[in-house]
């Protein structure tokens, strides 16, 4: 039962071949067997689950359908969960039960849908390798001795193990796509503004995006059906109708234009990953696409760029992590100050002060104008790169990462060699465009990722393409051994 | 030498919005600690802001008001500092790109010429909460009610120069927010606070001396007393050789001084950037258009308008027209009793030091508009005389009458304009006085004009003040002369 994809629970369940409650059941053994490998959960809810379960299965037996009553998923931790521990990761959320559900929970909840826990991720959503954890570094179900990527890496090794068919996670500067590509998944980053960022705990507010990491366009498109949309807690969310991401998966492909950005296939790329892309391309253009080669400029300034603005709104958003309302505070402080320091000293981690750092320095009066504004600026070349860019094509398409899953501890002394990782999908995030990866083959035994770039609001295509790929190519169906 | 006193002030106006700048919550004062406090007003986790309408609205209004530039986009930035009643580690406000931009403030002075105060910008932001020192031993309470609130910050041009005008000019601001309704402007509840910017030059020097801020100066007196003292202090400070240096300082009414809160060294980096969480405001000419028809008119245009209309001086012109309800009364009692100048004497006069005494806004007046006007009439008309018309007013006051007229006909205060009542009278007066009669019937013009008085006195004094005085004299000065 582990094996189906949301699409095929949605189906075993209208006929009536098993319950929710059966299927909730089976995964919260597999997952108390199987995750002590992975860490991928933080907290797992069995009793809210089954009640829940309960629930999905009472509506339907009342003559009630939806393509996601009863189907089981989980949510990374950063994701406020009413009355259940909502950690980010961190220590600093020691002992935080969130008052309030997020949109995005509350959502997927109305819709029937199974929470069976919250899922690792590095501290705040800071990592690409899910090592920053408090609750320790997550395994990569296709070799348990590599990372699974990050931040959302619980989310990527839980459904890549098929704990669960589907998970939410968040996206400030490839965060889904990147576990997703590494772990053999597809993961969907949305337009900024598409879904809601009520509960969901800053990073970076101005790029931080949920979405969903599944196995299938197809299931992606559910989830996602589930979670867009405007909402008025959110101010940055854009009150625009939500496409019917189902009904335009079937779609053919016929002259659709795909563009190869050259900037995305020079150096630092992994030249097996980029002969998987090529052949992707090959499938696509089978299928009814045409391609040319394009250029984002501007892409190079990414990482620095990002790097600024990420950090000076991290600066500022965790500054509410003082000690004085909720989560840890330290042990018997002297007074204000030393309550506000030793907190804050002994609660981040080593990541998330460094990047603390960086962007208070970046906002600092006499560096403001050199680094955030001139950081802003370079957001704004990169978005006039992708507005021209659509101007000739529809879809732009390369690789997810520049590299495969590494080692756990590899990258741990080299912070910049980690943020590099991202290099391929940060631009999205600055933009706002959406972007999708899917699996597109394998090097040494280890998932590669294919990422399209979409228009905003565009995200329909985007899991079109997908959806008619995986029509064609069975990648996205391997399952890792021993899960 | 000879100094000159710079001044600068920066008012918090709380806008009386029925809930918070950026959530749901109610801003009522005085509610039990953190009842008013919701998730975003504690800075939970995930939370975002979403701005209230209303108080753009209300900002924007005040923007129309002081003729000011209202930029077609304006960006909050979070203001970063730790602090225990700023939950979130910022405070959302303004900084590059405030609603309101450069404008101005006519104040009226003593002498009463007008003076132009510009006004460099105002922008919304969001109050703090309260840190509550007593009643903790050992730690202090937070009370977040308070967190949220919008606020109005309004910056003035450094054009003040005295604490007189200083004064002249929050009472202006005041009067202005209250006849906009964009704010209760209650100082003792820190509605409207003050921050007051103070330096000192040689006269004639150009350039600005060094400037101390005085900090939350919460009532129009110990605004003029705080920067009075802190002139007096930076001229003898310079004097004496030394230097002012740039800090923020407290005022201590207890002891009329001002002390040194934190030095520039120690101010903070506010690490001031755009807030992320909310888009900018853009502020379309059509919603401009429809909150400057949504104007009330404004206290310098009912200053005039109350000279030019009703010929009243620019003393009580301005006067009436400082605050809304006061001109509202005005207006009120001479619709009654259609006689402007004796309206204005009355509402300045009897009225005023009645309000004084027992400490009363003009809404807790306890003779009504209608009752005022409606005993200015009988004035009018020589129903009772101004002398008489003090006891009604008293009574009215007193609540023994309902009208001018029920206290006249209960106390038969009615003048007697009977020219055959009051001849009878005068006759009674004068054989009582038949002595005086004959030294006043002796005596030359001049001394007659003094002796005339007694008469008079006498006759009113026989009428209890209710026989019309004119007649009195007319046929008095008759049946002497005669």
């Amino acid at each position: 039962m582990h094996q189906l994809t949301l699409a095929e629970i949605a189906r075993g369940l209208a006929d009536k071949r098993f319950s929710s409650v059966e299927l909730t059941t089976a995964l919260l053994a597999r997952i108390a067997q199987l995750d002590p490998q992975l860490n991928s959960f933080i907290t797992v809810t069995e009793e809210q689950a089954l009640a829940q379960a309960r629930a999905a299965d009472a509506r339907r037996a009342a003559g009630e359908d939806g393509a996601l009553l009863g189907a089981p998923i989980a949510h990374k931790d950063l994701f406020c969960t009413k009355d259940v521990l909502t950690s980010c990761g961190s220590k600093i959320l020691t002992g935080f039960k969130a008052p309030y559900d997020a949109t995005v929970v509350e959502k997927l909840a109305t819709a029937g849908s199974v929470s069976l826990g919250k899922l690792n991720m590095d501290e705040f959503a800071m990592g690409s390798a899910n090592e920053s954890s408090h609750y320790g570094p997550v395994k990569n179900p296709w070799d348990l001795t590599r990372v699974p990527g990050g931040s959302s890496g619980g989310s990527a090794a839980a459904v890549a193990a098929r704990l669960i068919p589907a998970a939410t996670g968040t996206d400030t500067g490839g965060s889904i796509r990147q576990p997703a590509a590494l772990t053999n998944l597809t993961g969907l980053k949305p337009t900024y503004g598409r879904v809601s960022r009520w509960g969901m705990i800053a990073y970076a507010s101005s790029l931080d995006q949920g979405g969903p990491l599944a196995r299938t366009a197809e299931d992606c498109a559910l989830i996602l059906q589930a979670i867009a949309g405007f909402d008025a807690k959110d101010s940055t969310c854009v009150d625009q109708p939500v496409d019917d991401y189902l009904a335009t998966l079937g779609q053919p492909l016929n002259g659709l234009r795909i563009g190869l950005p050259k900037e995305y296939f020079g150096a630092g790329l992994d030249a097996r990953i980029g002969e998987k892309v090529m052949a992707v391309v090959e499938e696509l253009k089978k299928l009814g696409a045409t391609v040319k080669q394009i250029s984002l400029p501007n892409m190079q300034h990414a990482i620095p760029a990002y790097y600024v603005i990420a950090p000076a709104e991290a600066s500022s958003n965790l500054s509410r992590f003082d000690g004085v309302r909720f989560g840890y505070r330290c042990e018997n402080p002297q007074n204000l100050e030393d309550l506000y320091k030793r907190s804050r000293a002994e609660g981040f981690g080593a990541e998330v002060k460094r990047r603390i750092m960086v962007g208070t320095y970046a906002l600092s009066a006499g560096y403001y104008d050199a680094y955030y504004l001139k950081a802003q600026k370079i957001r704004r070349l990169i978005k006039n790169d992708f507005v021209r860019a659509f101007e000739e094509v529809d879809l732009i398409l390369g690789p997810t990462t520049p590299n495969l899953a590494w080692k756990l501890g590899e990258k741990n002394d080299d912070p910049v060699a980690a943020y590099l990782e991202d290099i391929y999908t940060i631009t999205a995030n600055l933009a706002g465009v959406p972007g999708l990866s899917m699996p597109a083959g394998f090097v040494d035994g280890l998932p590669v990722g294919v990422q399209l770039l979409g228009n905003y609001f565009q995200e329909a295509r985007l899991l079109n393409v997908a959806h008619q790929y995986q029509q064609v190519s069975d990648w996205h169906t391997q399952a890792p051994s021993g899960f | 030498m000879q100094w000159e006193t710079v001044i600068g002030l920066e008012i918090h106006a709380q806008l009386s919005t029925r809930s918070k700048i950026f959530s749901g919550s109610a801003t009522t004062f005085g509610a039990e600690p953190n009842t008013q406090a919701s998730l975003v007003d504690l800075g939970m986790p995930g939370t975002l802001p979403v701005l209230n309408a209303e108080a753009v609205r209300m900002a924007c209004k005040f923007g129309l008001a002081i003729d000011a530039h209202i930029a077609p986009q304006n960006v909050f930035a979070r203001k970063n500092y730790f602090y225990p009643d700023l939950p979130k580690g910022y405070q959302t406000s303004q900084m590059d790109h405030p609603i309101v931009g450069k404008g101005f403030l006519d104040i009226t002075l003593e002498d009463g010429t007008t003076k132009r105060i510009g006004i460099t910008r105002a922008h919304l932001e969001e109050d703090a909460g309260k840190s509550l020192h007593e009643d903790f031993h050992g730690m202090s309470g937070i009370d977040l009610n308070r967190a949220g609130t919008p606020l109005l910050e309004i910056v003035s041009e450094p054009d003040i120069r005295s604490a007189k005008e200083a004064v002249a000019y929050v009472k202006a601001i005041h009067a202005l927010v209250r006849y906009l309704g964009i704010c209760d402007g209650n100082m003792a509840e820190g509605s409207l606070r003050c921050d007051c910017n103070v330096s000192v030059r040689p006269k004639g020097q150009a350039e600005f001396g060094t400037r101390a801020e005085i900090k939350n100066v919460n009532s129009f007196r110990f605004i003029e007393k705080a920067i009075n003292h802190e002139v007096q202090r930076q001229i003898e400070l310079i004097e004496d050789g030394g230097k002012v240096v740039q800090e923020t300082r407290l005022y201590d009414p207890n002891k009329d001084q001002t002390r040194s809160m934190r030095s520039k060294e120690e101010a903070n980096d506010y690490r001031y950037f755009p807030c992320p969480d909310l888009l900018p405001v853009v502020i379309e000419q059509s919603f401009l258009d429809e909150v400057r028809a949504s104007l009330p008119e404004l206290p310098v245009q009912k200053r005039e308008r109350f000279e030019a209309q009703f010929g009243l001086s620019a003393y009580d012109a301005t006067v009436l027209a400082a605050s809304r309800e006061l001109a509202d009364y005005f207006e009120a009692v001479n619709t009654v009793c259609g006689d402007a100048k004796l309206a204005a004497n009355w509402v300045m006069g009897e009225l005023s030091s009645l309000l004084n005494k027992d400490n009363l806004d003009i809404e807790q007046s306890p003779v009504s508009a209608e009752q005022l006007g409606g005993m200015i009439l009988r004035i009018k008309d020589n129903t009772i005389s101004g002398k008489i018309a003090k006891m009604v007013f008293e009574a009215l006051a007193a609540g023994e009458g309902a009208s001018a007229d029920e206290v006249i006909e209960k106390k038969g205060l009615k003048q007697v304009t009977d020219s055959g009542a009051i001849e009878s009278m005068l006759d009674e007066v004068l054989a009582a006085n038949a002595e005086q009669v004959e030294q006043y019937r002796a005596s030359d013009e001049a001394k007659r004009g003094k002796m005339f008085g007694f008469f008079v006195g006498q006759a009113m004094k026989a009428s209890k003040g209710k026989a019309n005085p004119g007649q009195v004299n007319e046929l008095l000065k008759k049946k002497l002369e005669g």
